[in-house]
């Protein structure tokens, strides 16, 4: 039954429910192929998590989506990316990423700037700021990623002095400043402790209301934790794109059922 | 940097229609009579650089793998430090040094003991007066120390620790498993020694102070000799003949040629040697 | 054959053993030899310089023959001048290459950049001496400040460039990552993010070039080269430590070798504490994101 409800989302018209849409997405390293023909739409303001064992393509996805490999000269991208029906291409690489934000695998606020800074690094090394505004723009960024009590008394110090868990919603935080529409976030808890890790899920949960979030995880526990939708990659290619509890529950494919129950990855 | 060349090509043009080739071969320098002819400093830098080479190589060795396989962490910082610092002193100091240290040591000590001693070798010879190619062969040996067992302290911690395993697996003694490291890092040895000799080549100021100045090929090392640098240094600011002024220029660019030679071989053995364990 | 057999049979065992000590123990003498002389320098260019440095020797100017006292003020002030001269001509091109070098690498053209700076550390700085009169004490017509700066801050280009480029590439991937990923661009990313990252191991690299420029001498003979008396103008010859050292040091009277190793002795502790100083501060580097 739970699948027929899911039929019937997906094929539904109205495009507005979808933020991001990928079509025969393939990137490839050196003429080897990383992720091959990714046809995905990810909801509007939900979570989606993309789980898959290492090297399944996962991250290589997610950095193609704000045109991240551009960094690298040995990948090429084809296919068609669109964020509200419109080509990503169209939106130039500065404009793409000030609408889709990217939060790292391993916390990476800039060394040499104070917390306050790092979160008006986006506003002010773009141009795009009043001054007046920052004070505001810091505490409700700093608030919404549930850091502004434990550092509102010291802002002006190095963001290094941080733990890495605070260090990680600064980044979150830096990344909200920006006000994307799309925070796209690569396996954003993996190098955290148990208790930081809780608070960045909590905080994941919390910013769906304001933004599309993309999730990679290699821990399927929080992909069932935190998303709406799952999608789940293997060896560069997607097996599977449902709501979270039929992957984790009733999943259509083999593989995806060997996966989630711990038979290989 | 073309613009080096050029420069250098463009200046030393009257020095080149006059003398053309002869230049490089004749030993005759003779401001006065407007007579040019660089064999001598060409000689004398050369033989000045080989002394530096023979004297420091087998001692930058010692010092690498000291540094890299003996000594403890305190140790290795400290002469790792005191190397480092050999390196930044001016080198006129060192001239400044030589002329009035070591000269008098070579006329008074080791002069006339090598003389007494090995003094039936012609290249013993010559006249005491401590200034000369033996004393600029050991200064420049003293400064290119550094350079050479720096590189090659770097080459040999490339050289993976695996390697020196398997030799003691196979029942080595120390020496034979460091001997396996060192034949690995030979090509990135043999760089830092030609980026040394380049060193000594284009060296000037400590040269100048204790080589004694004379244009004239001798076989005796205890005579007084002549470098390209230094004749450039000596003579370039009171030379007031065009000539002069260009057969000097000359003299830059054959140094110029000759150690950019030098360098780009060593960059290119020092490249090959520490890519080779590059894992990156 | 027991296993004890074999390791008697190995009569060369004994041989070997000694060869190695042997060899080991010619190592540390070598360290020895090696580190010998420079304390050798250090302690006697300290010792002979100390006794003649004096406040005078800082502040006065140089004496005629014959006359006692004295000093090398204008040799001071002219050395730093040819450094500020230096520093405003190669430290500018040195990060600006060495930007080029690191962010922008892959192309033809840096590689092209970076040879060129290689071939440029090694050649002799009496060259470069060279290069300097041919483009401007010949274009201009006499020996100046302006042209020895030029030649020391062509020598401080490839020692910039290399240390910009290593130290920029010590800055982690995800540091421009974090910044592209805002929408900051390119340029921006680089100047104030990634070079600011960078800077504290920038500055000592540049120090130490300016450490390595105080002493040169030979390219200075035949450009700034050198004046008894006090000058500050651009265009006319100016006084210098190493030159000064150079001709006193050359001269018959004891005087002046005096104060050429007081000279000496300024000249080695600069550059010693300025090492000392890289030493200190490049320690800790980037060891809290490792």
């Amino acid at each position: 039954m739970m699948e027929e409800d899911f039929k019937d989302d997906l094929e539904e018209k109205s495009e507005d429910k979808f933020s991001i849409t990928t079509e025969n997405l393939s990137v490839y390293f050196n003429e080897k192929p990383a992720i091959k023909d990714i046809n995905l739409k990810v909801r509007n303001k939900s979570v989606t998590a993309i789980i898959g064992p290492s090297g399944c393509g996962k991250s290589t996805y997610l950095r193609s989506l704000n045109m991240m490999h551009e960094l690298t000269p040995s990948a090429t991208v084809y296919g068609s990316i669109k964020i509200n029906n419109i080509d990503i291409e169209e939106f130039g690489v500065i404009n793409l990423r000030k609408k889709v934000g990217m939060v790292f695998q391993k916390p990476n606020p800039f060394p040499t700037l104070s917390i306050y800074e790092n979160v008006t690094s986006g506003l002010i090394y773009t141009g795009n700021y009043k001054k007046s505004r920052l004070d505001d723009i810091v505490e409700k960024c700093l608030t919404a990623s549930g850091l502004w009590k434990e550092v509102k008394d010291r802002l002006k110090v190095s963001a290094m002095t941080l733990s890495g868990g605070q260090q990680q919603r600064l980044c979150i935080a830096r990344t909200i400043a920006v006000n994307p529409d799309i925070i796209l976030m690569d396996e954003p808890t993996s190098a955290l402790d148990p208790i930081s890790t809780t608070n960045i899920e909590e905080l994941v949960y919390n910013l769906k209301k304001e933004y599309t979030i993309i999730i990679v995880t290699h821990n399927m526990q929080q992909a069932a934790r935190v998303s709406d939708h799952t999608a789940f990659f293997y060896l560069g290619r997607l097996v599977e794109y449902s709501k979270t509890r039929t992957i984790f529950t009733n999943p259509k494919e083999k593989l995806t059922e060997e996966y989630v129950t711990g038979k290989f990855g | 940097m073309l613009d080096i060349i050029y420069e250098m090509f463009i200046n030393s043009y009257p020095s080149r229609s006059q003398f053309g080739l002869s230049f490089i071969f004749s030993q005759d320098w003779d401001p006065v009579k407007d007579k040019f002819g660089a064999l001598a400093f060409i000689y004398g830098t050369i033989v000045s650089s080989i002394i530096a080479l023979i004297i420091s190589l087998p001692v930058s060795l010692g010092v690498a793998i000291f540094l890299s396989e003996m000594a403890g962490k305190f140790l290795k910082t400290t002469i790792g430090f005191l190397v480092e610092i050999l390196a930044a002193i001016p080198s006129i100091i060192f001239g400044f040094w030589g002329l009035f240290v070591l000269v008098p040591f070579m006329r008074n000590t080791v002069q006339p003991f090598l003389q007494s001693t090995l003094g039936f070798i012609p290249i013993f010879s010559g006249t005491n007066i401590g200034t000369g190619m033996l004393t600029a062969g050991i200064i420049l040996a003293i400064m290119i120390t550094p350079i050479i067992s720096a590189i090659s302290r770097d080459v040999i911690k490339a050289i993976p620790n695996s390697q020196r395993e398997a030799a003691y697996a196979l029942g080595a003694t120390r020496w034979e498993a460091i001997r396996m490291a060192l034949l690995n890092a030979k090509s990135g040895i043999l760089g830092a020694t030609v980026l040394g000799f380049g060193r000594a080549v284009g060296e000037t100021m400590a040269v100048t102070m204790v080589i004694g100045n004379r244009a004239q090929i001798s076989a005796g090392l205890f005579d007084p000799a002549y470098s390209m640098a230094s004749v450039i240094a000596n003579e370039f600011a009171e030379a007031s003949k065009t000539i002069h002024v260009s057969a000097l220029i000359e003299v830059g660019l054959l140094l110029f040629v000759v150690t950019f030679i030098i360098n780009s071989l060593a960059r290119l053995l020092i490249y090959t040697a520490t890519k080779k364990y590059d894992t990156r | 054959m027991t296993t004890k057999d074999i390791f008697i049979t190995d009569k060369n065992l004994k041989y070997r053993k000694l060869k190695s000590n042997m060899v080991l123990i010619f190592c540390v003498f070598a360290s020895i030899l090696t580190v010998l002389p420079l304390l050798y320098i250090f302690f006697y260019t300290t010792a002979s310089g100390f006794t003649h440095l004096s406040l005078d020797f800082l502040i006065q100017m140089p004496k005629p023959v014959g006359e006692t006292g004295g000093g090398m003020a204008n040799a001071i002030v002219g050395t730093l001048i040819l450094i500020g001269l230096a520093s405003v001509i190669g430290i500018p091109v040195g990060i600006l290459s060495g930007i080029y070098v690191a962010e922008y690498s892959g192309g033809i053209f840096s590689n092209i950049v970076k040879f060129v700076t290689d071939v440029l550390s090694g050649t002799p700085s009496i060259i470069i001496g060279i290069f300097a009169y041919t483009v401007i004490v010949l274009t201009t017509g006499s020996f100046s400040a302006l042209s020895g700066g030029f030649a020391l801050g062509i020598i401080m280009i490839p020692t910039v460039t290399r240390i910009t480029e290593e130290m920029l590439k010590l800055v982690p991937q995800s540091i421009r990552e974090a910044s592209l990923a805002l929408g900051i661009s390119r340029w921006r990313t680089t100047l104030n993010i990634v070079l600011k990252t960078a800077l504290p191991g920038i500055t000592t690299g540049i120090l130490l070039a300016i450490a390595r420029i105080a002493g040169e001498t030979a390219p200075l003979l035949f450009t700034s080269f050198g004046n008894q008396f006090f000058s500050l103008s651009l265009d006319e010859p100016i006084a210098s430590l190493p030159i000064q050292i150079y001709n006193y040091a050359k001269s018959p009277y004891t005087d002046w070798h005096q104060q050429a190793w007081a000279g000496a002795m300024v000249l080695v502790l600069l550059v010693f504490i300025i090492n000392l100083i890289v030493r200190f501060f490049t320690k800790n580097k980037f060891s809290s994101d490792v």
